[in-house]
């Protein structure tokens, strides 16, 4: 498939702004407007933050808590290989992985999605069909996001003709930084309309956006842009998805929802590699958002090599002996 | 009589190159042979042990891949460090095993002879446990030994530091990592060769020195499914033949516990270096 884009061709004729849900109705309605309204947001207390996570990170999660924890957190995995490497046949084992993440255990759930670069979604589409496993695309000029709109778009478009159920869509972090929000929001929203029936994925980057009011800036546009998910990172940039980023995140989507009643999901990826970091991440879910996140419809990892640390971790659980890295595949 | 105070010392676990304290947060009392506090050891528990077989899993392949030339050089720089401790080697052996001054100093010279000895060894074990094999066809056919992996070691309780030396390093000689449980009653020595180890060129998580009780934190090691030769000389007697029931469930080499613990000063032979050895076989076709 092949586009022929012209960058400097104005977006089609410029349509109305789509107005945020209420009662945020009017923040779009200039620059100025939303800058207040993104910097009247409660500032984040970074300190408080860090204490807090680092008081729930003590919990003590054990026997059938843990199995059931083990058991949420891999049906939450979006396995995802996001190489320049990656090739058919890597994306086609991965996808057999996330049918049957542990063949010596046919208890074990299958995983939530598999993640791939756009022009790889048909592929795992065609490996994954009928499995109720989702297929979803990183896309708009992943990981960076430095393209010009039109190509963005059509990398959107591209991905979800190609089979993509979810989008995982870079915000523009210098735009964000730079100050100009409602770029990122009209973007978001062209992006959101691009993807059709596909879930939107919104990536913050919170590594390249420095500190946790910008995260919360952040991640309430993307909320009112449409966003069906928030997602911490793309695993380029370190650091990536950290417990207090989470925290702030969580708080969004609860406070989002309470304000407008649209619940929105929260995926961490990056960086999240042991099952202890997963079990950690559902506590600060259960504490900090409620139970209703706690569902691979509300909440996703973004991860590749946490899943074997979990299936380990499941094969001690069943067998009551530690296991090794010879019985898990190697990815 | 002296006004300063003492400093009473509470010692770590060596693993993975740094000095950690026991995940479960325990610590129990060393005492000298005849009931005096000699200082407080960190109680290793089952995961402290478990984080100790994924150093040594992931230290492996740099150790096993060094040229065996340069594992002895490294081996021979950590008798040279505990050459330098040897005064201090002298007191602990002393006071934890309660021989006199120069027994004690008798045992830790032997310990040092026999890491220079093993040293020596690791690169000519491939001259002599392998070589050309004559075969009947046209193959150019030879063995060579190879390191069995991760090896978890439970070390002798009487012979706090020959023994120790003694059991450890063959392991090392022949490429392996270790994960070693130390004496329960007599564990300074193992605590300063820990010293020794992260100060020599011994690379982290080769070795991971654990204090605490073999009895506990041996079955976990004997059923470990990423642990693949396990040497129960220092396990409790009456436990020998449930760990090495456990070991067999993954298959592991393992090395019997002696009926009483051996006279550490004898000439070892290859006996603790071929347990720890695979044998590989090439058949290389032979052109016309």
């Amino acid at each position: 498939m092949t586009h022929v884009l012209d960058p400097d061709a104005p977006a089609a004729a410029n349509p109305p702004r789509r107005e945020p849900p209420a009662p945020y109705r009017d923040v779009t309605r200039s620059d100025a407007a939303f800058r207040a309204f993104l910097h009247g947001l409660p500032g984040v207390d970074q300190v408080g933050a860090e204490s807090r996570v680092a008081v729930l990170g003590t919990r003590s999660i054990k026997t059938t808590a843990k199995a059931w924890a083990i058991d949420t957190a891999i049906s939450m995995v979006d396995l995802t290989t996001l190489e320049g490497a990656d090739t058919p046949g890597r994306v086609r084992s991965l996808a057999a992985k996330a049918r049957r993440p542990d063949p010596g255990d046919p208890t074990t759930p299958p995983v939530a999605a598999v993640c791939v670069y756009g022009d790889l979604a048909g592929v795992a589409k065609e490996a994954l069909t009928g499995t109720g496993i989702s297929v979803a695309a990183v896309a708009t000029a992943f990981p960076s996001g430095r393209a010009s709109r039109a190509v963005k778009l059509a990398d959107v478009r591209d991905a979800v003709a190609n089979g993509a159920d979810e989008i995982d869509m870079v915000i523009d972090r210098g735009a964000f930084l730079a100050g100009r929000h409602l770029d990122v929001f009209d973007e978001i929203v062209a992006v959101k309309e691009a993807c059709g029936d596909a879930h939107l994925k919104v990536i913050l980057e919170t590594g390249e956006l420095v500190t946790l009011d910008n995260v919360r800036r952040a991640s309430w546009l993307a909320m009112l842009a449409g966003g069906d998910f928030i997602k911490t990172s793309t695993g380029k940039v370190s650091p990536a998805a950290t417990l207090p980023v989470c925290l702030v995140m969580l708080e969004a989507v609860r406070d989002f929802r309470a304000a407008t009643g649209r619940q929105v999901g929260v995926k961490p990826a990056g960086g999240i590699r042991t099952t202890k970091d997963a079990i950690k991440h559902l506590v600060l879910v259960n504490e900090v958002a409620g139970p209703e996140w706690l569902s691979p419809d509300w909440f996703r990892f973004g991860a590749s090599s946490l899943l074997n640390d979990l299936l380990l971790q499941r094969q001690k659980l069943r067998t009551g002996h530690y296991s090794g890295p010879d019985h898990v595949s190697v990815d | 009589m002296s006004d300063r105070l003492a400093v009473r010392k509470t010692y770590k676990l060596y693993v993975n190159g740094a000095f950690p304290r026991s995940e479960s947060g325990r610590t129990y009392e060393v005492t000298d042979a005849r009931g005096g506090f000699l200082a407080n050891a960190a109680q290793a528990s089952r995961k402290d042990a478990r984080d100790a077989v994924v150093a040594a899993r992931t230290a492996f392949g740099k150790w096993s891949g060094a040229t065996a030339y340069n594992r002895g050089q490294v081996l021979y720089r950590v008798a040279e460090v505990m050459e330098g401790r040897h005064a201090q080697f002298c007191e602990e052996v002393a006071a934890g095993e309660g021989l006199s001054a120069s027994r004690a100093r008798a045992a830790v010279d032997a310990a040092v002879d026999r890491w220079v000895w093993y040293a020596g060894w690791t690169d000519k074990l491939g001259a002599v446990l392998g070589g050309a094999n004559p075969v009947a066809g046209p193959y150019f056919d030879f063995s060579l030994p190879e390191p069995t992996g991760v090896v978890a070691v439970l070390a002798p309780q009487r012979s706090s530091l020959l023994g120790l030396v003694s059991v450890l390093a063959p392991v090392l000689a022949g490429g392996n990592t270790a994960v070693v449980v130390t004496s329960r009653t007599r564990p300074l020595p193992a605590v300063t060769l820990g010293e020794v180890l992260a100060t020599s060129d011994v690379p982290g998580g080769v070795v991971n020195l654990l204090t605490g009780d073999a009895g506990e934190i041996g079955p976990w090691l004997a059923e470990h499914d990423d642990v693949d030769a396990i040497d129960l000389t220092g396990a409790p007697a009456d436990r020998a033949m449930e760990l090495e029931r456990l070991a067999a469930g993954s298959i592991k080499r393992v090395v019997r516990p002696p009926a009483e613990e051996p006279d550490w000063s004898a000439d070892p032979g290859l006996s603790r270096l071929t347990p720890f050895l695979e044998t590989k076989t090439v058949w290389h076709p032979m052109g016309l």
